[in-house]
């Protein structure tokens, strides 16, 4: 079922066009990933899909009742304000203690609820944010550059947290990452763009496309590679699980 | 009772300190401390208007107030940071406002009672302003108590949870222009921004949630007060400033308080 979809879309800013002639859609249960360099027009994209932004051409379509659970870039909390985890989930609708709890456990953090969130480490931090995101059982999970500040393992660990909140809740994803290598290999589908939209396909195909390369360098293809060896690594040891990560497209 | 202007003077200062308070915390925690300068700077020129147009000196402080805030929301932006913007309104109109009183013909205006209040001359109206605009901003901040703190949080997560930002940013602005116009004669308008920050800040410590901190902010700020003004009939003070005193007093001990729990783990 589509989640989202949207024709020709083009949004202009004062005196430059951010992007055209997107085509996009996205269906229940999916994971995708956006792609692209600096200014390229990814965080423009999420809000007009969102609806933050109104397109200047083009159409979105939303389905109705559609529940997105947003995860922001980051987020800067000022120590003057003491705030708990708990008070900071209960934002600015109220939910209950058990809510609370089954969210952080969904998110990998099961006991943070009563610490103050100025206390929290990088990683904490981010899956505090992810919690927040899950508790209204949202249709769709949205993470603009989501892991920004945490290191390699950091960012590793919380995606696969991500596939794992998609089995359990099946929920659609999409993501808005720089972080290739560790984001794409958990996609079904990579959307790559700069401005519009210059290949798309499942994580090998636009990983050799030569739009992607033209972007991206040829370099990151060895990265990718490297990384989709030792994820294939990891997964025979310690990750009984299946993982399909068929192109959807 | 409110024949006595001392029982007149309690009652407008602790009106304006149990507001003061919790707006206060948000003033902190969105490092808004210049913009309350800003606008009750302003209000010098408010005090001048309404003074030659003959209108309530409270009438005229709110006007500017809000006028201000309104100009300091649209004029930064990129080409000039929040704090330069608000660096040349407050001055200017404070500049403006004192030039304005000097063409005053025929009034002879106590420019002191507006710069650093006069609280022992409040009037039984004045007191009944104080606490119509305190009972009001409270009430604002009690209404809108989780919008406006998901919007201090983080405006994308305010969006996101379908709270409108800019519009709680204008609650703010609008409850920040009720405190001053109602404050400007009991602490002046140069130590309004005092009593709405150091409340705050002496409640930081001492509060795991920003609900206990406005709470804590709002009984610091009507305990500076009264025994700022206690202090000041006792030692013959200016009442102002002594209020002023008073709340920085109990900011040093609780930052102390909070210096030695952190020693202590």
């Amino acid at each position: 079922m589509r989640l989202i979809t949207a024709k020709g879309l083009a949004v202009r800013h004062v005196g430059h066009v951010a992007l055209h002639d997107v085509d996009f859609h996205i269906d229940r249960g999916e994971i995708i990933t956006i792609v692209g360099p600096n200014g390229s027009g990814k965080t423009t994209l999420l809000r007009a899909l969102i609806g933050a932004i109104k397109p200047s051409e083009g159409t979105v379509e939303r389905l109705v009742g559609l529940k997105i659970g947003y995860v922001p870039q980051k987020l800067h909390i000022e120590p003057t304000l003491p705030i708990t985890v708990e008070r900071f989930l209960s934002l600015p609708h109220k939910v209950s203690a058990a809510q609370c709890q089954t969210a952080l456990e969904r998110a990998g953090v099961p006991n943070l609820g009563r610490r103050q969130m100025t206390s929290l480490s990088g990683g904490q931090f981010q899956r505090v944010l992810l919690a927040r995101a899950i508790l209204g059982e949202p249709d769709l999970l949205i993470l603009d550059e989501a892991t920004q500040g945490l290191d390699q393992p950091g960012s590793a660990a919380f995606y696969r947290q991500i596939e794992a909140i998609r089995r359990d809740m099946g929920c659609a994803v999409l993501l808005v990452s720089h972080e290739l290598h560790v984001v794409m290999s958990a996609s079904d589908r990579v959307v790559c763009l700069n401005g519009h939209v210059c290949c798309h396909g499942a994580p090998d195909v636009v990983a050799s496309a030569p739009e992607y390369r033209a972007l991206f360098g040829s370099g990151t293809g060895g990265a990718l590679a490297l990384y989709r060896h030792d994820h294939h690594h990891v997964h025979d040891h310690d990750h009984p699980h299946p993982h399909t990560h068929e192109g959807a497209d | 009772m409110l024949d006595d202007f001392l029982v007149r003077a309690a009652l407008a200062g602790l009106g304006v300190g149990l507001a003061a308070g919790p707006l206060g915390c948000f003033v902190v925690w969105r490092r808004m401390a210049y913009f309350g300068d800003a606008t009750a700077h302003a209000a010098i020129l408010g005090v001048a208007l309404a003074l030659s147009f003959n209108v309530s000196v409270f009438a005229g402080v709110l006007i500017v107030s809000v006028l201000v805030a309104a100009l300091v929301s649209s004029l930064s932006g990129r080409d000039l940071g929040i704090d330069t913007v608000l660096g040349v309104l407050a001055h200017s109109a404070l500049a403006v406002g004192l030039v304005a009183v000097s063409f005053l013909d025929g009034v002879r205006v106590d420019l002191m009672a507006y710069l650093f209040g006069d609280i022992l001359a409040v009037s039984k109206v004045d007191v009944l302003l104080v606490w119509l605009g305190g009972v009001g901003v409270i009430g604002i901040l009690w209404w809108r108590w989780s919008a406006l703190l998901i919007a201090t949080l983080s405006p994308d997560l305010a969006q996101a949870g379908g709270v409108r930002p800019e519009r709680e940013q204008l609650v703010l602005t609008l409850a920040l222009a009720i405190v001053v116009a109602v404050a400007i004669k009991v602490v002046g308008a140069l130590l309004i921004a005092a009593l709405l920050i150091i409340p705050a800040a002496a409640a930081r410590p001492l509060a795991q949630t920003p609900g206990t901190m406005a709470l804590m902010a709002s009984a610091i700020g009507g305990l500076s007060s009264l025994a700022g003004l206690g202090a000041a009939w006792r030692f013959d003070t200016p009442a102002g400033p002594t209020i002023v005193c008073a709340a920085a007093l109990i900011f040093a001990v609780s930052a102390a308080i909070g210096m030695m729990r952190r020693r202590l783990g």
